[in-house]
């Protein structure tokens, strides 16, 4: 089988290198373009992870590093499915997920927030997707924090989620942010999207009917990964 | 009145969700033992090759330099490659591989120094499938037999080669590149993928040095994000 080509990645719609108003990016970007390359065998397969790898609790940020009881906020569940630009389910992939507690501080010896760390509260968790593409966390809404930018630069509440696929050329770091938040438009980190469609879908939507009632809210966030081309033309292929 | 409804047949794809940087702490997530914590039962990626892979045992050792010169010390990398005969670990490859090899890894770097290393095995050549291209003009100038990957087995096969993959506060998307070996300098000719690099002298940015400690081999790789010898990044 000559495994089908991905789709090229829209670069109109992902953060160009360079976006001089998030500071770090100008002495860690690349000046060149980059080489672009038709995907041989080593970007179209990518690591497979299995239950073996994780364990069931692993997606639950509010039990998984409890140590004395439940951690300090407001008490969500984050979920949605994993697709690929055909609209198609990923299943069985990799989601991992990274946050600040409700305060604003990283369990991190690099953060030095004065917000306290929440004794109960690791802030990651990871997860494989069911047979639909579908994954959920468990978890309390982190919160804003300051960071050195400009002299008063704040992230809105985010959390950071790395996804697999079935490809190393669909490997996936973005952020997950909360509608309604008043800081999305103001942080220098979001805006490095150059297209206002995009960061809109990069912000999860409350979703009521999925919450727990008398427990917690529940946030929808669907993943889109590249797609790949159909293999219209496998016929030709075998010799037909 | 058209019969035909024009809109109806528009192709309707989803857009692929946007990158955003990992970030400072990307540790947590990903490495938690070195944000300073123990959370899961198994972190994952520190085991590239496991204990059953054939071939030559290497270490593979560097630092990524940004633009003012200075070793970028919160970087993750991660890492895919073959096994010795070739061979990916997944069910597109063409071939088995040992029991316990994931080809996969991740690594971060000293918070101090800013050196990473990782131990694996060297992988083998792996098999070109298709015709390998990058711009129009290639495919202008290929388009027949090759295009859609006929004919391809007839290409010259990748040198080897790891496959890796960087992120870091400061990088909004990550960056793709490839690590080649310096003692492998005929596959290195060949490969296709080395030959689409239309500067020569920007080639050499992909190839690792061999070296020696213990006995055992290491590979020095660093990796210019930008300025002068700024390594190759790809698009792919």
């Amino acid at each position: 089988m000559t495994p089908a080509e991905y789709y090229q990645r829209d670069r109109r719609i992902h953060p160009p290198a360079l976006t001089p108003d998030y500071k770090t990016s100008v002495a860690r970007s690349p000046r060149f373009s980059l080489i672009s390359l038709q995907g041989s065998v080593s970007e179209t397969t990518g690591p497979v992870f299995g239950h073996g790898d994780i364990s069931p609790i692993d997606n639950d940020l509010i039990k998984n590093y409890a140590k004395d009881g439940d951690p300090v906020g407001e008490r969500i569940i984050v979920h949605g499915r994993v697709l690929d630009e055909n609209a198609r389910p990923v299943p069985n992939t990799l989601v991992e997920a990274w946050q600040a507690n409700a305060g604003g501080r990283y369990r991190h010896k690099k953060d030095s927030y004065l917000a306290p760390i929440d004794p109960n509260f690791g802030g990651c968790g990871r997860t494989l997707t069911d047979e639909n593409g579908y994954y959920f966390f468990r978890t309390v809404k982190p919160g804003a924090y300051p960071w050195r930018n400009w002299v008063n630069n704040w992230r809105p509440a985010h959390i950071h989620l790395s996804v697999f696929g079935n490809a190393f050329c669909q490997r996936l770091i973005t952020q997950l942010y909360f509608e309604g938040d008043p800081l999305i438009p103001l942080c220098p980190i979001v805006q490095t999207i150059p297209d206002a469609e995009a960061i809109e879908r990069l912000v999860a939507k409350l979703d009521m009917n999925a919450g727990v009632p008398l427990d917690c809210l529940a946030y929808r966030f669907d993943i889109v990964l590249r797609g790949r081309r159909s293999t219209l033309f496998e016929n030709r292929l075998e010799g037909n | 009145m058209s019969i035909v409804d024009a809109k109806a047949n528009a192709p309707h794809y989803l857009k692929e969700t946007p990158s955003q940087t990992a970030g400072p702490y990307v540790h947590i997530g990903l490495a938690p033992g070195a944000a300073g914590f123990q959370i899961f039962d198994k972190e994952l990626g520190w085991d590239i090759a496991g204990p059953n892979a054939k071939g030559e045992r290497i270490r593979v050792e560097g630092v990524v330099i940004d633009g003012t010169g200075s070793p970028v010390k919160d970087v993750l990398i991660e890492i895919w490659q073959a096994n010795s005969d070739g061979i990916h670990a997944h069910p597109e490859s063409a071939g088995e591989v040992e029991d316990g090899f994931r080809g996969w890894g991740r690594v971060i770097t000293d918070f101090e120094s800013g050196e990473w290393g990782f131990d694996t095995v060297k992988p083998g050549p792996v098999k070109a499938r298709r015709k390998l291209q990058s711009g129009v003009a290639d495919q202008v100038r290929d388009t027949h037999p090759d295009w859609q990957g006929r004919a391809d087995e007839s290409h010259a096969p990748m040198a080897p080669h790891l496959n890796l993959w960087i992120v870091a506060r400061g990088i909004n998307i990550g960056l793709n590149t490839r690590m080649y070996f310096d003692d492998e300098a005929e596959a290195n000719a060949a490969d296709p993928v080395l030959n689409l690099i239309e500067w020569e002298n920007r080639r050499a940015t992909l190839i690792a040095r061999r070296g020696e400690r213990d006995g055992k081999p290491v590979y020095r790789f660093d990796i210019r994000l930008q300025g002068e010898n700024e390594t190759v990044f790809f698009d792919v």
